[in-house]
């Protein structure tokens, strides 16, 4: 039947489009990116004690150009989101982003003047971690979810295209 | 020097109008001077052996909206030689169709550069004579004074997250 068998089971047989999320998934760059408290809990995840090495996660790029995943791990002012756009755009295809803590989802606590109310309004945001801030547990869970969304994708038949959102769209 | 003393040093040098108004609250004297000698009397407290504030720990200001005069800005002034310390204010009208102003210190004490530049872009008013009268920490297009009393605190079509599009 499976043609393993005939090959004594040296050989496995998949489809391509599962293998090349397997690959992106497995090996999933984060870019070296904190905003607020939640790049400590973002540390913490990263040391030892949470090891996100377990998830081929552990190099952390401090290049956008390296990197697949931005974390945006806190608060953004306004003064700060040209800056976090222009990182976002000179990330390579494909890219993912991970909202962590009330802040980035939503501007949290701060309904001022001065912040954004939620990246989501200039990033395309993949998943939403809740929190003030989200242990590294929650972290974890969320690139678990980020991991599984990864392999739900159409890579080869429809790649997707992120494009960043320009203001009044 | 206790408070009182430093104020009587004040009045004994610039004259009994300099000093408009003087506040004792716990123990510390609160001083409001006239407006156009500020750059004299801070040098002169600067400069004095026995006052030698030669440190100053801060600038900022006070909206007093909907009163007049609007505005105070406040100096806190310190003495590392002494050991005491001492805060006097300056109050800012707001002017017609434009910014009220006070004199810089930034060529008293050089750290009040940045502190004015704050009070400036925070509260809208002019530092006369500054040598940098660049924003500090407000994106460079906005055209609003946060910090005073008649600003929404969630912002207003004049706060947007990202500069206008040049191309």
């Amino acid at each position: 039947m499976a043609i393993e068998r005939h090959l004594n089971d040296t050989v496995h047989v998949t489809n391509l489009e599962w293998f090349v999320n397997w690959s992106r998934k497995s090996s999933m760059w984060p870019l070296g990116f904190g905003l607020a408290c939640c790049a400590l809990e973002m540390i913490a995840a990263f040391v030892s004690r949470y090891d996100l090495a377990r998830f081929g996660m552990e190099v952390a790029r401090p290049s956008p150009r390296h990197a697949d995943l931005m974390i945006v791990s806190g608060t953004a002012s306004k003064k700060m989101i040209p800056a976090v756009r222009r990182i976002y755009e000179q990330m390579a295809e494909p890219r993912w982003v991970i909202a962590m803590g009330a802040c980035a989802c939503t501007g949290g606590i701060y309904k001022n003047y001065a912040v954004v109310q939620g990246i989501d309004r200039h990033l395309p945001v993949d998943v939403y971690i809740p929190g003030c801030p989200p242990r590294p547990e929650a972290l974890l869970d969320g690139i678990l979810q980020l991991h599984a969304k990864v392999m739900k994708e159409q890579s080869i038949r429809n790649p997707r295209v992120t494009r960043v959102k320009v203001a009044g769209e | 020097m206790n408070q009182e003393g430093i104020r009587d040093r004040l009045v004994s040098k610039f004259g009994e109008d300099v000093v408009s108004d003087a506040t004792m609250f716990r123990d510390q004297l609160c001083v409001t001077v006239t407006k156009d000698k500020i750059r004299e009397i801070c040098r002169f407290l600067r400069d004095e052996p026995d006052l030698a504030f030669n440190f100053l720990s801060f600038v900022g200001a006070v909206d007093n909206y909907p009163r007049t005069p609007r505005f105070e800005v406040v100096y806190q002034l310190n003495s590392l030689r002494h050991n005491h310390r001492f805060r006097i204010k300056v109050r800012v009208e707001e002017a017609e169709g434009g910014l009220g102003s006070v004199d810089s210190v930034v060529d008293v004490w050089p750290t009040a550069d940045w502190h004015e530049r704050e009070t400036a872009e925070m509260y809208g008013i002019t530092f006369n004579d500054h040598p940098d009268p660049r924003k500090l920490l407000l994106p460079e297009h906005w055209t609003v004074f946060p910090l005073r009393k008649d600003f929404p605190l969630e912002g207003t079509d004049d706060t947007p997250d990202l500069p206008p599009q040049t191309n």
